[in-house]
């Protein structure tokens, strides 16, 4: 099972990476979603996948009866999902922002803080 | 140690007591001079006091002082000096505002030069070293305003500070052979070094500090530049102490490095090179502080030589002729800083017939030159016929080595009599400033060193047996015993001072025409060193400035693609190096919903892919978180499914909410070559991580971890849901990180949406206000 989810999250990744690989903004934002989806399933199935059985002990039990999904990536990708979202929101406003005060959203026409013709420094002394 | 006070205290002193603080200031290298003095006696006799504390014990470093005849004559002649270079910038900067600092300076100086010559472990040296080095600058740069000044300090910070890198280098290789990290140790360790095949590295490294430091071809030009400095800064620094600290060192490795074919080659070539260039260049100078310092050069350039050389007759020849060098030297700087003081230039060509109007300065000057020329009398002859009597015995370079050193010696003792008799000899000129004889602060310098070495060369059985005998048996390692006397007699060494001070004589006679022709000579070669180091800086400016460009070009997509690149190299490369490729997956048996789940999770990602519209674009990424979180929902993990759907749901609302706003270009703005090359970057980066999730799943799997958090979460936790008594019991602190993360890209969203409503109203309030 492991395996058709392997390549599933490879192409995630490729997905994710050609869209960030772009020049606009906005197809990068898309792509840091794919991308962090990509990373979630990869943890995932990191931790090995089994069908159904939440890791939920039952009532009156102290351990769960038989084998249940693995809980740690779970848990783990829990708090990736939610800080994920966070930094996806943040992103795009901070998107939004440039492309109302620059008036682009070509990332190589948002120079601000790395102007083009820089030029040498002083030669003096 | 008292000198770093004295620098603290200078500033407050100097505020009090205006331009008459050098007097009192002078006290300090006074009282380290009589100190020093006092050990005279039991230096004569070849003694060496040695002490230290530890300073780093677990790395072997000790802060230790090791004194010996060679250290003692630096430090006398150091405190000494400095004593009247103190009382003379008194008077020299009388007025100038920042003369506390000035002070401050030189102080700094003289102490990081005394540590220098008493210092025995390696790390001191180096310490001392780099700090003449600095403070070197910060009196080449005192008068802050003019760029040639800025130039000079800079050039010589460079080069010495590069040559300081050398040293610390050669240090660290002289450490690595021999085991030892003190000097005292080092002299004690006989051939270990010599015979070691490391032994030409460390000598190459060492002698670059050297070098550097004092100014040797080719990093002569750093040494006349610094003539900007205020003359005692050149008085004292560049002539008589700083200088020299090159020469200290190859002088104090002698022992240990010298007696070698690589040293008597090296030591003798640079060092003659070097007084030749610099006794040829003085002559073309027609300023009278460059004049020195180019024989400076060229004196510097004659110690080396006599230290290569390494015979009884040449060690007592350097020691001699170092003692004797930094009285004349130091005094006829000062000289040349009084005309200019009081006359207003120190073009030579503009100077004459001041004898009559400052006489004692005229005496002092004529007492200097005499012992520059090497005059009978002055302790400069004794260290002229011993320099002679060196060449005379048996040497493989005689046939180069004398010619040189006689047109050299002949040369400066022409440069000599230029500074000391051209400004006062011939009719008065008009001057800047109508001359008179300066204060007594600035001219008892002068005339102390001038008297001192008459003084030294008529009880010169005195001044050897203090001086120069412990001097030179430190730097040939074994007990020396100098013998030259005042008396000249009859010989080799005679013959050529002789043909020494007739060639002299004629080339002061020639003088202007000398200079013209070097002039001449020096405008058809055109380039030298000091061009050199423009262009090299300049060079270094634009690699780095290129260099910026091409890595730090600003361009985004650029950035990404080497980072991806690299990437995919470091998940690809290995793998298939170390032939750690997972086996070939078998198809498992899916039930056809999850092939339904896979298939809407694929064609989600390719749908976002190739969006063409915002609408597009946002759908399809809502159908791939969505069937992300079926899949989650399919393998057990109902929480996790349960976020994903909030999250995706949100996702998308906000999407919408932002991207109608947002122009989304149709169509892939990229041409099909880029295309292409993002697409097998993109593909051979998913290609890796599939490989590796692949191979790591088909690894056996360490479920320890796991297996404890199901033990304990109901024990101990109390909780039935694992996953959640994982996130707010076992991983509390972590979750209340996370909770923090997302309440400040909160405010921060908040704080960006802010920011724009604020600028659409500033107008409006601007207007009511109005």
């Amino acid at each position: 099972m492991e395996a058709v989810l392997a390549i599933l999250v490879g192409l995630f990744f490729a997905g994710g990476i050609y869209l960030m690989l772009s020049r606009h903004i906005i197809r990068i934002l898309l792509g840091v979603v794919l991308f962090g989806n990509a990373v979630n399933l990869l943890i995932f199935t990191n931790g090995r996948v089994m069908r159904g059985v939440p890791p939920i002990i039952a009532e009156g039990l102290d351990v769960p009866a038989g084998a249940v999904a693995n809980p740690l990536p779970q848990a783990l990708i829990l708090t990736a999902i939610v800080i994920s979202f966070s930094f996806f929101a943040f992103l795009l406003v901070l998107a939004y922002r440039a492309y109302q005060q620059i008036g682009t959203d070509d990332t190589d026409g948002m120079r601000v803080a790395e102007p083009v013709a820089d030029g040498l420094p002083p030669m003096g002394y | 140690m008292l000198p770093f006070v004295g620098a603290l205290v200078a500033p407050l002193l100097t505020r009090l007591m205006k331009h008459n603080a050098g007097w009192l200031l002078a006290a300090v290298p006074l009282t380290v001079f009589v100190h020093f003095a006092g050990m005279l006696e039991t230096m004569s006799s070849g003694a060496a006091v040695s002490n230290g504390f530890d300073w780093a014990p677990s790395l072997g470093l000790r802060f230790s002082w090791y004194l010996d005849g060679l250290s003692l004559t630096f430090a006398l002649l150091i405190s000494g000096i400095g004593t009247l270079i103190v009382i003379y910038s008194g008077g020299y900067l009388k007025g100038h505002a920042q003369q506390g600092r000035f002070f401050s300076f030189i102080l700094l100086f003289m102490g990081a030069m005394l540590g220098l010559v008493v210092s025995d472990s390696f790390l001191m040296l180096f310490v001392y070293w780099e700090l003449t080095s600095i403070t070197s600058f910060l009196l080449i740069g005192f008068v802050h305003g003019r760029e040639a000044s800025r130039r000079a300090a800079l050039q010589a910070l460079l080069v010495t500070g590069l040559g300081g890198l050398s040293l610390l280098a050669g240090l660290l290789v002289i450490a690595q052979v021999t085991g030892v990290n003190e000097l005292s140790s080092l002299l004690a360790s006989g051939d270990i070094l010599r015979d070691s095949p490391l032994y030409l590295a460390a000598l190459a490294l060492v002698l670059g500090g050297a070098f550097t430091k004092s100014a040797q071809f080719p990093f002569h030009f750093w040494l006349p530049n610094a003539m900007e400095a205020p003359t005692p800064v050149s008085a004292y620094l560049h002539s008589a102490t700083m200088v020299k600290a090159g020469v200290y060192l190859v002088m104090r490795l002698n022992p240990v490095m010298g007696d070698t074919a690589a040293w008597e080659t090296i030591l003798p070539l640079f060092g003659g090179a070097t007084l030749a260039i610099g006794t040829l260049l003085a002559i073309r100078q027609a300023d009278l502080k460059l004049m020195l310092a180019y024989t400076t050069v060229a004196s510097l350039g004659l110690l080396v030589m006599l230290t290569g050389l390494g015979s009884d007759k040449a060690v007592e020849a350097a020691s001699l002729y170092l003692i004797a060098h930094s009285m004349f030297k130091g005094a006829l700087f000062m000289v040349a800083g009084l005309i200019d003081h009081e006359a207003g230039t120190r073009d030579v060509t503009k100077l004459g017939g001041l004898r009559s109007a400052m006489p004692i300065t005229f005496a002092a000057a004529l007492m200097a030159a005499l012992s520059m020329g090497g005059a009978p009398l002055f302790f400069g002859f004794l260290a002229k016929e011993e320099i002679y009597a060196a060449l005379g015995s048996s040497y493989a370079w005689n046939s180069v080595a004398i010619p040189v050193v006689v047109v050299g010696n002949a040369l400066m003792f022409a440069v000599a009599f230029v500074v000391a008799l051209k400004p006062f000899l011939g009719a008065p000129t008009k001057t800047p400033k109508p001359a008179h004889e300066g204060p007594v602060a600035l001219w008892l310098g002068p005339v102390v060193l001038g008297l001192s070495g008459l003084g030294l060369s008529l009880a010169f059985p005195l001044a050897h047996r203090l001086l120069s005998s412990p001097t030179a048996s430190a730097i040939a390692g074994k007990a020396i015993d100098v013998q030259i006397s005042v008396v000249p007699h009859l010989g080799m060494p005679l013959l050529l001072s002789v043909v020494t001070i007739a060639l002299g004589i004629a080339a002061y006679l020639v003088q202007d025409r000398l200079r013209a022709a070097m002039a001449a000579s020096l405008k058809a070669i055109g380039w030298g060193p000091d061009q050199g180091f423009d262009q090299a800086l300049r060079g270094l400016l634009r690699l780095a400035a290129g260099l910026t460009r091409i890595i730090h070009n600003g361009r985004l997509d650029v950035y990404m693609t080497v980072t991806f690149v690299a990437v995919a190299t470091a998940l690809l490369v290995p793998m298939v190096l170390f032939g750690e490729l997972p086996d070939m997956p078998s198809v498992p048996a899916f039930r056809f919903y999850e092939w339904g789940v896979l298939a809407i999770a694929v064609i989600g990602v390719a749908a976002v892919v190739h969006a063409r519209s915002r609408l597009t674009a946002i759908v399809s990424l809502g159908i791939q978180g969505f069937a992300v979180a079926l899949l989650y929902m399919l393998f057990g993990a109902p929480d996790l499914a349960f976020t994903q759907f909030m999250v995706e749901t949100l996702s998308v609302v906000i999407l919408a909410l932002v991207m109608t706003r947002l122009r989304l270009a149709p169509t892939d703005h990229r041409p099909l070559g880029q295309k292409l090359l993002d697409m097998t970057i993109a593909a051979a980066c998913g290609t890796g991580f599939a490989l590796l999730l692949l191979k790591v799943t088909q690894l056996p799997f360490d479920d320890r971890l796991s297996q404890f958090f199901a033990a304990y979460s109901k024990t101990i936790a109390h909780g039935r849901n694992v996953v959640n008594v994982i996130i707010v019991d076992f991983r509390g602190l972590d979750t209340l990180g996370e909770i923090a993360v997302v309440m400040v890209t909160g405010l921060a969203i908040l704080a960006l949406v802010r920011i724009r409503s604020k600028k659409t109203e500033a107008p409006a309030t601007a207007t009511e206000e109005a």
